[in-house]
């Protein structure tokens, strides 16, 4: 027998905001929580990655060039690395029995500066010796940590990603809002200009905007330079979709009102029209951050971004373009696998926050 | 019909022409160019690099240079490349033709793959097949084409079943007509694969969702209330329709092939349009960037326009003005 169900009352409470509601569909899209948390972990290491690196980026090890990757094992309560012995002159490493260091953790070890400012020493773990390294997923061709390498690029790796996107989207919102709202020949021309940029194949415009920048610039001007490029290509396909919709938001009451009221154009176009943009703008960028990430990737692939001895996936994955390299020491794909991961993660939040915007979905 | 060929083939002249005039600019925006490494070669007098500039236009302002660029072009005569030291339509026709095979196989292949995957995804909705196939779209969508390279690379190395890059064998000239053309394949499966493969998973899951729509749709219900066969009610009826809007993301998604193509081949050591403008790029040939910026974009067009020609064929409610 089913109890009897409270009867509902009416009108005691507030309707859920349209962000509530928004937040209600999005829990129950456990992958997509799956793929929010996998990318706040992912930041959360790559802010704090100097500490959490055992090693500086540029720590060259003369006994370790394509050391095996070493796996900690435990040993009573501790865990242990193993002394490794390389074959002579092979690069083949095996670990020596019986001969073994503990880790540690907090660890003094190689300079760095957390969050590029305050100066430290501590690591999160390590043994403390030269001679018992721990490299979790090996070392390249210079014997430097893989594994730390990792860290440190997904500083670059994924904050381009965010930079780019809130740059582009930004000018792709300002000048698709303006496009729409002022149409005739302001409109056709921001139009035709987006038409040509999304007609050229994306890494050949990438390429060519690449060649009027000077060779032997710094570090931070290549990631300022790899932004630029990657915003000047992004903004076209959002300032499309934001014409487009412009043109029908412009001709609601609320446009209206606000013009009545004598506000400005620009300000009904920030203040008025492009907030109504914003669900659609954030699962775009949600699903586009992946973009920008690859585009990162394949300039310092291809070795027009991001410089050595600085760490980017895309600069790291060029060492395993050398068949002979991939064939005898494969975990010098190890970046491959964290783009993977990071563009899924992107991918699953993007499709459920995609579900969680649409309103008429459950 | 043909009206609105014509217009849409000259709806492309003024794209070609913006495309080339903002590559044109780009590159002469770039610091130095070919000749400025020549100056540094003691052995080479300043006379001659000058001389050699003067005979190519490189001393005069870009706009001038662009309009001796676009008379050769509408002549058929895509310029000289200084790197190669040969024609540049001699060199865009080889490598035009090679990026073109790779995208045409890797879209037969991953059309070939995708569509009947995708039917069979939607017709058993919700079985372990229909997860399987959206675990593939997930993986396959996010997989980065230039890992998904590298890992075919190192299938080729590892056992040997496939040449490690290249388009050819070094021995390509001695071979016979066969053997050349078994060659020929033989260096081909293995880009196209990774090609198809980072384009098959969006047409899958646009297939299955299409699918799944049309099933819903009252004409199907009414199929089937009439005593039609399951089967004949989803590939005589249903399919057909799914097909239609799916040729609508063939257009778009050529963008994304000729951008894998382009990693694929740098990765691969494939020598088409991508492999050829990282080259130019690097010897600052500055007429090859701008010809294979062009070229690429033109292959683009053509592959919409295509598209659009297809899709007017398949749907008879569209009409063509």
């Amino acid at each position: 027998m089913e109890t009897a169900r409270p009867i509902a009352t009416p009108g005691t409470e507030a309707p859920l905001s349209p962000w509530r509601l928004f937040w209600q569909r999005l829990k129950r899209r456990r992958i997509a929580l799956l793929g929010g948390v996998i990318l706040i972990v992912l930041y959360l290491v790559a802010l704090f990655a100097g500490f959490i690196a055992p090693y500086g980026y540029q720590r060259m090890d003369d006994n370790g060039f394509f050391h095996s990757p070493t796996w900690p094992r435990l040993e009573g309560v501790r865990l242990v690395v193993p002394r490794y012995q390389e074959e002579p002159g092979t690069f083949n490493y095996h670990p020596v029995a019986g001969d073994t260091k503990p880790i540690h953790f907090f660890v003094r070890g190689d300079r760095y500066k957390l969050f590029g400012l305050i100066p430290s020493t501590v690591h999160l773990f390590g043994t403390g010796d030269k001679n018992y390294p721990v490299y979790l997923l090996g070392a390249d061709q210079f014997g430097r940590d893989e594994f730390s390498r990792l860290l440190y690029g997904s500083q670059i790796s994924l904050s381009i990603g965010i930079i780019g996107i809130l740059l582009s989207f930004t000018f792709g919102m300002i000048i698709g809002g303006i496009s729409g709202y002022s149409s005739g020949w302001t409109d056709s021309f921001i139009m035709r200009f987006c038409e040509l940029i999304m007609s050229i194949p994306a890494l050949y415009l990438i390429i060519s905007l690449r060649a009027t920048f000077p060779p032997g610039m710094s570090s931070a001007q290549v990631y300022a330079m790899i932004v630029i490029i990657l915003s000047f290509i992004g903004w076209a396909s959002m300032a499309r979709v934001i014409r487009g919709m412009t043109l029908s938001l412009r001709e609601q009451q609320f446009v209206l009102a606000a013009r009545s009221l004598g506000q400005s154009h620009l300000k009904v176009i920030v203040r008025h029209i492009l907030p109504n943009t914003f669900s659609y703008v954030i699962v775009a960028a949600t699903l586009s951050v992946p973009y920008y990430i690859l585009g990162e990737v394949v300039l310092s692939f291809l070795g027009v971004g991001i410089q050595e001895p600085n760490a980017s996936w895309g600069n790291m994955l060029t060492a395993a373009q050398n068949t002979e390299y991939l064939k005898n020491y494969p975990w010098l794909l190890a970046p491959g696998a964290a783009i993977f991961i990071t563009v899924l993660a992107f991918n699953f939040l993007g499709d459920g926050l995609r579900d969680a915007a649409d309103t008429k979905s459950l | 019909m043909w009206s609105y060929v014509f217009k849409r083939l000259l709806h492309m002249i003024p794209l070609l022409l913006g495309v080339s005039l903002l590559t044109f600019l780009l590159m002469s925006l770039a610091p130095g160019d070919y000749y400025t490494s020549l100056l540094q070669n003691p052995q080479i007098s300043p006379d001659v690099v000058a001389r050699l500039k003067a005979q190519f236009h490189l001393d005069r302002p870009w706009y001038i240079q662009y309009f001796f660029w676009l008379d050769g072009v509408l002549h058929g005569d895509l310029g000289y490349s200084m790197a190669y030291h040969i024609s540049a339509t001699t060199l865009m026709v080889g490598r035009m033709w090679n990026t073109f095979l790779l995208s045409f196989f890797a879209l037969i292949i991953a059309w070939g793959v995708a569509v009947p995957l995708g039917v069979w995804a939607a017709v058993k909705k919700d079985s372990w097949i229909d997860h399987a196939c959206s675990l593939i779209a997930f993986v396959g969508l996010s997989v980065p084409d230039v890992l998904l390279s590298l890992l075919a690379l190192w299938f080729a190395a590892a056992t040997g079943w496939f040449p490690v890059g290249g388009a050819q064998s070094p021995l390509y000239d001695f071979m016979s007509p066969a053997q050349q053309f078994w060659d020929r394949v033989h260096h081909l499966i293995l880009p196209a694969l990774v090609l198809a493969a980072s384009s098959l998973a969006g047409i899958m899951r646009q297939m299955r969702s299409n699918l799944l729509d049309t099933l819903r749709t009252e004409y199907v219900t009414a199929a089937r209330a009439r005593g039609l066969a399951e089967g004949w009610v989803v590939y005589k009826h249903a399919l057909r329709n799914a097909i239609n809007p799916l040729l609508t993301i063939f257009g778009y998604s050529l963008a994304g092939l000729l951008s894998g193509a382009f990693i694929v081949e740098n990765i691969m050591a494939w020598p088409g349009l991508g492999r050829l403008t990282m080259e130019a790029f690097f010897a600052k040939d500055s007429y090859l960037v701008v010809d294979s910026v062009v070229m690429a974009t033109a292959l683009l067009i053509a592959g919409n326009f295509i598209a659009d020609l297809l899709l007017a064929w398949s749907d008879p409610r569209i009409r063509l003005e």
